[in-house]
């Protein structure tokens, strides 16, 4: 056993030396990647074997799985250690990122094990967002691979400094130095080409254990570092980040009473002591620390990689979502942006949808622009591309509904990494990092108007509001809207009806019938709709609207409770029969794409503000109860959607 | 100035920052709070977290009736003097119908604990629950989310896990939905010891070596804890200096012999010892390799 690992001894004689020592370790992420079989399970069970870290009933239970599951014949499987979840033992692969802890007497170490399948660069992104160093292994037998060109491109774009060549399966290839240095000559050239400075190759068996903890005799050419004492001295990034200026996202605003007001958050860059200047961004008011308060008393100082809670000398605004940063260096401002997006879901990006867009602790309504590209992460190519599949890397513009507090991600993980999340299924479905922001939204402002919505509204005697009438073609829409209109334009109400058919004609003319048409068809007669709330009109649209996504983007549009959706709800069969303009018997006959109901989906409102459903009721009686629905209830008294 | 972070500085802040990020962004969040050593240190970085405001939700404490003695003791002070509710749920059917482990083998367990939290967590509507598992502790456990979801019933789907980047964590999920939330995830049982020590967490004095009436049974060492423990014919209860790696319910948790009786000489003995944590439970051996795996499917915390 090599001294790196903890010695029994010194725990055995003196372990209040030995805990004194182990309390002042410092902690290195780290990830490994690599192809299916090379050998990345067997090498972090080798680690997790030399350092203890496994107890005699796992070693064992791993000793029988070995000889019923194992592939490595009567000798210890290490991969069974650390392959977790059922299905994959039966199938012998890793399929997921799985976390591992192990100490030597300097540091510990937590290792994100990272699958190598090509379907799962999701999972290699994912661990590789909170590591500081790569472990990329190569199997000495098969050289640079597709797959290794593949994780390190991903190692760089998630901005990993540290990156290690681990060759492995040295002893298949009997500890040949020119097999190694050929492999080191490859990948050299590789890395020139995409930016990678830095890395350190090593020779390795992860199976014998050569040059994991000690130097091999097998490779007397090869004169180190071993894996170990690598991975003990390199620099961790919290350290780095302790240089860059002062930079807080606000979790929680701790307000116990009166007399207390603290923002707590977890410092993601610089240091902070009482009496520094602080800026609130995005508000730009200014304020000095005046406490570090924690339980276990005040503190003098903090710095990057704590949880603080801080007060601030001024009555200042802030809640979660704001950024306190150096007063003198505060991030940037902005709501569009260019970005690198790592698609992870099964369903591709919809551009022009509303995303949910989560950095630091802000969370924003977010929609994406067409890629500008996509790469090919084997051969690097830039490719054209509409849409992002589910493991495409891409680059493209979005913008957010409100400003972001941010820094491009090569200067901070925290303030330039983000996530995207479905608003309906809820899944994470991208990752992506924030490249720089867009001059246009640096330079275009609000103007800010004297006459206000509320002194249009009040003019015309009214509460603005929006009535979205959605359902299937020939459903009755546009008939019921109608009747509506007629009735609180008789009643003295200022009001407009946008129709799909007749926008299709002019402010949308260049749009088709694609899913992504048609959520672009929306999105305009959402501004537009808002404008005219805006000016204080009771506005009614009839448009198909067939998905939920951008019937809620325009719910988020407006102020709470102005967007009532009315459902009009006639069956298929019945619509189809009306057929009052010949659509449907096109489409059966395939002359007409994408029609609704027939070959493109209709997601029907759960929860309607209106349903009326068209079998039972006539469009009159119908139109008379949404008039008593939005004259009745006052508008102002609803509740807010949140 | 530069300052370079413990492991153990590094481990609190996350655990605090996902703390305060599940209360920032779920409705009715609630601490499983099982008394014991993970559970000390997991309230205690909660107090930490909010301080000077108590922790913002109230503790959980799902109960068997077969928790040991000093444990209840130790729940009731720990809720006192956090400031913070203590709801302790017991299941009405578990009750009814007499379920204990000396009669029932893994009934016990399925009825009172598993059956019992999820009942507890829909009566009171909790969206949102911390448990202070460790990804150290179980193979199926290190590949689990920090934010882990659950289904309507409770279910976990290990396949389809949703990605967790830096520390960017999504909460959203639909009604009826929740999120078990793991804020130690990354800490050992070597750090939880030593977090304990610096910190100088209360913890339930049965860690540390004592006399203690015990029976041995099938190679367990049984503490005799209440009078409801039923001795065989013959059995007659032998002093013996005894602690607990784990703490669990008393008739189904195995005691070592053991002379360690502070922190220094328990953790000195964690690291020398030869059999991991969760052997002294009899849980994990029900269903072969897997599980613990599958009885996080059913809904096991």
């Amino acid at each position: 056993m090599s001294s790196a690992y903890q010695t029994d001894a010194l725990i055995a004689e003196d372990i209040d030396a030995y805990l004194a020592a182990h309390q002042h370790k410092d902690m290195l992420r780290f990830i490994t990647c690599g192809s299916v079989d090379d050998g990345k399970s067997t090498l972090i069970g080798r680690l997790l074997y030399d350092s203890k870290m496994i107890f005699e009933d796992q070693l064992a239970a791993l000793e029988s799985d070995s000889r019923k599951q194992g592939t490595q014949g009567q000798e210890i499987d290490f991969a069974l250690l650390v392959d977790g979840l059922a299905a994959e033992r039966e199938q012998g692969i890793t399929i997921d990122v799985a976390y591992r802890f192990f100490n030597t007497e300097k540091r510990k170490f937590i290792v994100a094990d990272c699958p190598g399948h090509e379907q799962y660069t999701r999972n290699m992104v994912t661990g590789a967002s909170t590591a500081d160093l790569a472990v990329i292994l190569i199997d000495a037998r098969k050289g640079v691979l597709a797959q290794t060109r593949r994780h390190s491109y991903l190692c760089h774009l998630l901005g990993i400094r540290q990156l290690v060549l681990a060759v492995n399966k040295m002893d298949l290839v009997g500890y040949d130095q020119t097999v190694f240095d050929g492999i080191v000559a490859d990948y050299a050239q590789f890395a020139q080409s995409i930016g990678i400075e830095r890395y350190t190759a090593l020779p390795i068996s992860g199976f014998k254990g050569d040059n994991i903890t000690a130097l091999s005799a097998k490779t007397p050419w090869f004169k180190g570092p071993t894996l170990i004492e690598h991975l003990e001295t390199v620099e961790v990034d919290t350290e780095t980040a302790q240089a860059e200026p002062f930079r807080l996202p606000v979790q929680w605003v701790n307000r116990p009473n009166l007399d207390f007001r603290g923002f707590s958050g977890l410092i993601a860059s610089g240091s902070v002591q009482p009496g520094d200047a602080v800026r609130v961004l995005p508000s730009g008011k200014t304020s000095t620390i005046q406490r570090i308060v924690t339980l276990d008393g005040d503190l003098d100082a903090a710095v990057a990689g704590q949880s603080v809670t801080l007060t601030l000398a001024d009555e200042v605004d802030c809640s979660r979502g704001d950024v306190l940063a150096a007063a003198d260096a505060p991030p940037q401002v902005a709501d569009q942006f260019e970005a690198t997006l790592v698609w992870m879901d099964d369903a591709p990006l919809h551009v022009g949808r509303g995303y949910w867009l989560k950095l630091g602790t802000q969370t924003v309504s977010a929609t994406v622009q067409q890629p500008k590209y996509v790469v090919n992460v084997n051969t690097l190519e830039h490719l054209a591309a509409k849409t992002l599949e589910l493991n495409a890397i891409g680059v493209a513009e979005l913008a957010t509904d409100r400003p972001l507090v941010f820094e491009p991600y090569a200067t901070s993980r925290t303030l330039g990494g983000f996530i995207l999340v479905d608003k309906l299924t809820n899944r994470t479905v991208a990752a992506g990092m924030l490249k720089f922001s867009l001059r246009r939204a640096q330079n275009v402002h609000w103007q800010a108007l004297d006459v206000s919505r509320e002194a249009h509204a009040a003019l015309k005697g009214q509460s603005p509001a929006v009535l979205w009438f959605t359902g299937l073609s020939g459903s009755g829409k546009s008939t019921i809207a109608n009747l509506v209109e007629k009735k609180l334009h008789a009643l003295g109400h200022h009001t407009f009806l946008l129709d799909g058919d007749n926008v299709r004609h002019g402010l949308n003319k260049d749009l088709g019938f694609t899913e992504a048409d048609r959520i672009e068809n929306i999105r305009r007669v959402g501004e537009v709709t808002k404008l005219m709330t805006d000016a204080g009109l009771i506005v009614l649209t009839a448009f198909i609207s067939p998905f939920a996504a951008e019937r809620d983007m325009v719910r988020s549009m407006l102020p709470g409770g102005e967007f009532i959706e009315v459902f009009v709800d006639t069956p298929l069969a019945v619509a189809e029969q009306r057929d009052v303009k010949g659509l449907y018997k096109k489409a059966r006959s395939g002359k007409l794409q994408n029609f609704t109901g027939i070959d493109s989906p209709y997601e029907a409102p759960l929860s309607p503000d209106i349903r009326v459903d068209t079998t039972t009721e006539s469009p009159e009686a119908a139109a008379e109860r949404i008039v008593d629905y939005i004259l009745g209830g006052r508008i102002d008294s609803w509740m807010p959607v949140i | 100035m530069t300052a370079s972070l413990t492991h153990l500085q590094r481990l609190e802040a996350e655990a605090i920052h996902i703390l305060r990020e599940v209360v920032a962004e779920a409705e009715r969040p609630v601490m499983l709070y099982s008394v014991g050593k993970d559970s000390a240190v997991m309230l205690h970085l909660a107090r930490k977290a909010f301080y000077p405001a108590p922790p913002p939700f109230p503790l959980l404490h799902v109960d068997t009736t077969w928790k040991f003695r000093a444990m209840y003791e130790l729940r009731d002070r720990m809720a006192q003097e956090s400031g913070m509710d203590l709801l302790v749920y017991q299941n009405p059917e578990a009750a009814t119908r007499g379920i204990n482990p000396f009669d029932h083998g893994a009934l016990h367990t399925d009825l009172w604990k598993t059956e019992g939290l999820k009942q507890a967590l829909d009566k009171y509507g909790f969206d949102a629950a911390f448990g202070g598992a460790r990804r150290d502790e179980e193979k199926s456990r290190a590949k689990e989310r920090i934010f882990s979801f659950r289904t309507a019933s409770h279910g976990w789907d290990p396949k389809n896990q949703r990605p967790e980047l830096w520390n960017l964590y999504n909460a959203r999920k639909h009604k009826g939905e929740s999120i078990r939330v793991f804020p130690i995830s990354n800490w050992t049982e070597l750090d939880v010891w030593q977090y304990i020590q610096l910190n100088d967490i209360p913890i339930v004095p049965l860690y540390f070596a004592a006399k203690r009436p015990t029976v041995e049974r099938d190679g367990m060492l049984l503490m005799v804890d209440d009078a409801r423990f039923p001795l065989g014919p013959g059995e007659v209860p032998v002093e013996r200096s005894i602690r607990f790696r784990t703490l669990g319910c008393y008739p189904l948790t195995g005691a070592v012999e053991s002379t360690a009786s502070n922190l220094s000489e328990v953790i000195q003995e964690t690291l020398l010892t030869t059999t991991s944590e969760r052997q002294g439970r009899a849980i994990d051996k029900d269903a072969g390799g897997a599980g613990m795996e599958v009885k996080k499917q059913q809904g096991y915390f």
